[in-house]
C-alpha cells in the first residue's frame, strides 16, 4: 500500500464506540463491566489497551472482535453496526474482517504450521492449491518457511505465536486483535513478536488493538489507552 | 472441508489409546450383531438351498413338516400322474414318493443321542435334487437294504463311515455311499429305498411326494387341482417355500435372541462412545472457541465432532466385521425345532450383511456422538476461549 493512501485512511475512524455498555450476570447479581464507553479508533492505528485485571479491557477487545455482544450503545466497525448482526452474519463478518492473536497461540495441536495458517481460508471459495500457496506466503512473511510441516509442539513459543500471526493475516483482515500476545513469551521472543506487529501495522496498514499488562509491550503501539473499572481513564500517544 | 475431516481423524490418532478402547467396545457389539445375521443367513442358505424352484412338495393339508404329514398310496399315484409333472428316464414321472422318520444316534463329540432324519426315497430322488451328489462309495441298489448318508452325518456320528453298519428298525444297514448336498439340510440325512424302509418302520403311507414341474408356471393349476380334489386332503407347496417355512421358527429364534443381545450391548457401546466424545469436547474446548472465533459456524463444529464419532464407529465396525468374517470357518450343528432333525450350517457373510453391519456401527457412532457434538456447537465463544 502506498504511503499517501495510508495517510488518507488514517483520517477516517475504522471503529466507533458510542456509549457501549456491557455487564455479566454472576448468579443473581448483575456485574457491570463497561459503563458507557465512547471512543474512535482510526484506520491503520496500533493501539494498546492497558489496565488492571478486571478493568474490562479483554471484554472490550471481545466486543470489538465480534465474539461477544454489547448490551447497549453502538459499535460500528467499517460502517457496520456489528451489534445488529445475527450470529451467522457475525461469524462471516469475523472471518473476513478480523484476525485473532491469543496469549497461548490457540493453534490446533494436530495440524501442522501450514495447515493451521490455512484454516481460516476453509471459509472462502479458494481452491486447495490457492489456499496452500497463500498459507506458505504468510508463513514466509513471519519468517517460518522452514517450519511449515512442524506441528505446534515441535515449535518454540515465539515460533507458535508467529504461526498464529500468519493465521491472523491470511484472510487479509483490516483489523487484528491481540490479547496479551507476549504474555507467555520470554523477553527476546516478545520483542520479536512486537516488532512483527509493528511491521504489519506500518507496512501492511493493519489496524491492531492489543491488550497487554506489559508497559514495554505497550510502548510499541502508537497510542495507549487505559481502562479502569470499566471506564476509559486516559489515552496517551507514544512518541 | 477435507482439512476439517483430517482434523477430526488426526484427533482420533492423537488419543489412540482412548480410540482403540472405544472402537474395541463397538467392535465387540458389531461382532455379535454380524455373527447373528451371518448365522441366520447361513441357516436360510442351508434350508432354502435345500429346495429348488421347479420342484413341488405335496403333503397332507395343514402339516408344516414331512414328519407330521401322510400321503396315502392312491393319493401319491394320482399326484404322480398329473399332466403338469415332468417325465423322467423311461417315460416315468419325475417324482419321488418319500417317507421321513426320525431315529436316534450317538454323536461322536458328546456321545449323547440326537435325532437324525431317515428318508426313504424313490429312484429319482437325486435327479430331483441336483445339489446332492455322491462323494464316496455308490448309490444304494433299489430293492436292497442299503443306505447312503450325508457328509455331516459321517462327520458327526459314531459308526457312520463308509462300510459301517447303522442299526435302526431292528436291522443293520450297510453304509454304501456318502453324499454332499452343497451345504443344504440333506447333508444331515440318511437315505434308503422307500419301499424297504416303509415296512421296517410300519408306515402304511408316504410322508410326501416330491415332483418336478414341466413348467414352473403351471404350479398354480397343479395346486388348485390337487387341493380341490374331494378324495384327498393335500397341500402343494413349491419346494423352496416349503423349506423357507420350515426355517422360520429357528430363524426367528436366532433373530430375536441375537437382536436383543445386540441392542443391550449397543446401548453400552453408545454410552462408551458418548463418554469418549464428551471427554474430547471437554479437552478441546479452547480449540472449539478458536474455530468459532475464526468464523466457523456452529454447524461446522457440530459436523467436525460428529465426523470424529462416525470415524470412531467405522473403525469399530470394520474391526468387528473383520473378526466376524472368521466365523465363516465355523459350522454349527443343531436341531431344527420344526423337523426335530439335526441340521448343520455355517455362518454366511453376505454383501447385504456387510452393509447392514457398517450402517449399524455408523448409527451407534451417530447416537453416541450427537449430544457431545451438539454441546461443542453450543459453547459460548468467550467462555470456550477462556478455558484454552
Amino acid at each position: 500500500m502506498e504511503a499517501s493512501s495510508l495517510a488518507d485512511r488514517k483520517q477516517t475512524a475504522l471503529i466507533q464506540l458510542r456509549n457501549v455498555t456491557k455487564s455479566y450476570r454472576r448468579g443473581a447479581q448483575n456485574v457491570p463491566v463497561l459503563a458507557g464507553i465512547s471512543f474512535d479508533i482510526k484506520d491503520g492505528e496500533f493501539l494498546a489497551l492497558m489496565g488492571p485485571s478486571g478493568s474490562g479491557k479483554s471484554t472490550l477487545l471481545n466486543l470489538i472482535a465480534g465474539i461477544d455482544h454489547v448490551d447497549g450503545g453502538e459499535l460500528i466497525i467499517g460502517g457496520v453496526d456489528i451489534g445488529q448482526l445475527g450470529e451467522a452474519e457475525l461469524a462471516e463478518w469475523r472471518a473476513h474482517h478480523v484476525g485473532f492473536i491469543f496469549q497461548f497461540y490457540n493453534l490446533m495441536p494436530v495440524l501442522t504450521a501450514v495447515e493451521n495458517v490455512e484454516l481460516p481460508l476453509l471459509l472462502t471459495s479458494l481452491s486447495r492449491r490457492e489456499r496452500r500457496q497463500r498459507a506458505e506466503t504468510a508463513l514466509a512473511l513471519v519468517g517460518l518457511s522452514d517450519r511449515m510441516d512442524h506441528t505446534p509442539n515441535e515449535l518454540s513459543g515465539g515460533q507458535q505465536q508467529r504461526v498464529a500471526i500468519a493465521r491472523a493475516l491470511i484472510s487479509d483482515p483490516s483489523l487484528i486483535v491481540a490479547d496479551e500476545p507476549t504474555g507467555d513469551l520470554d523477553r527476546e521472543s516478545a520483542e520479536d513478536i512486537l516488532r512483527l506487529l509493528q511491521r504489519l501495522n506500518r507496512e501492511l496498514g493493519k489496524t491492531i488493538i492489543m491488550v497487554t499488562h506489559d508497559a514495554r509491550a505497550a510502548d510499541h503501539a502508537q497510542a495507549v489507552m487505559h481502562l479502569e473499572k470499566g471506564e476509559l481513564s486516559a489515552r496517551v500517544e507514544n512518541p | 472441508m477435507q482439512l476439517l475431516l483430517s482434523y477430526s481423524l488426526r484427533n482420533l490418532w492423537a488419543r489412540r489409546m482412548t480410540t482403540v478402547l472405544t472402537a474395541g467396545g463397538m467392535a465387540l457389539v458389531v461382532f455379535v450383531f454380524a455373527a447373528v445375521l451371518m448365522l441366520d443367513a447361513g441357516l436360510k442358505k442351508a434350508i432354502v438351498s435345500t429346495g429348488s424352484e421347479d420342484n413341488v412338495v405335496v403333503l397332507r393339508k395343514g402339516s408344516e413338516t414331512e414328519v407330521q404329514s401322510g400321503v396315502e398310496r392312491p393319493a401319491a399315484a394320482t399326484i404322480e400322474s398329473m399332466p403338469q409333472v415332468e417325465t423322467g428316464v423311461g417315460g416315468l414321472p419325475l417324482a419321488s414318493k418319500e417317507m421321513v422318520v426320525l431315529i436316534s444316534m450317538n454323536s461322536r463329540a458328546e456321545n449323547a443321542p440326537s435325532n437324525v432324519t431317515v428318508r426313504g426315497v424313490g429312484t429319482f430322488a437325486m435327479t430331483l435334487r441336483p445339489q446332492v451328489h455322491l462323494i464316496n462309495g455308490r448309490m444304494f441298489r433299489p430293492g436292497s437294504r442299503e443306505i447312503i448318508i450325508g457328509k455331516s452325518i459321517a462327520k458327526k456320528f459314531k459308526g457312520a463311515s463308509l462300510g459301517d453298519r447303522i442299526r435302526f428298525g431292528g436291522l443293520d444297514w450297510p453304509v454304501v455311499g456318502i453324499f454332499d448336498a452343497d451345504g443344504s439340510g440333506f447333508e444331515s440325512e440318511i437315505w434308503g429305498d422307500v419301499d424297504q424302509l416303509m415296512p421296517i418302520f410300519r408306515r402304511p403311507v408316504y410322508s410326501s411326494v416330491l415332483l418336478r414341474l414341466k413348467n414352473g408356471d403351471t404350479f398354480p393349476s397343479l395346486k388348485t387341482t390337487l387341493e380341490s380334489d374331494p378324495r384327498f386332503t393335500l397341500e402343494a407347496k413349491r419346494e423352496r417355500q416349503y423349506y423357507t417355512d420350515q426355517s422360520e421358527a429357528m430363524s426367528n429364534f436366532i433373530n430375536i435372541l441375537g437382536i436383543t443381545l445386540t441392542v443391550i450391548f449397543s446401548i453400552g457401546a453408545i454410552i462408551g462412545a458418548m463418554i469418549t466424545m464428551y471427554a474430547a469436547v471437554a479437552s478441546r474446548t479452547g480449540e472449539i472457541g478458536t474455530l468459532r472465533a475464526l468464523g466457523f459456524r456452529r454447524t461446522a463444529v457440530l459436523g467436525a465432532f460428529l465426523a470424529e464419532s462416525l470415524f470412531l464407529s467405522l473403525i469399530g465396525g470394520a474391526t468387528g466385521l473383520f473378526l466376524a468374517s472368521f466365523m465363516q470357518l465355523v459350522t454349527v450343528s443343531t436341531m431344527n425345532f420344526q423337523s426335530f432333525a439335526e441340521l448343520a450350517f455355517s455362518f454366511d457373510l453376505t454383501a447385504p450383511i456387510t452393509v447392514k453391519v457398517l450402517l449399524f456401527s455408523l448409527l451407534m457412532g451417530f447416537l453416541g456422538g450427537f449430544l457431545p457434538a451438539f454441546r461443542a456447537a453450543k459453547l459460548n465463544i468467550v467462555s470456550a476461549l477462556r478455558s484454552a
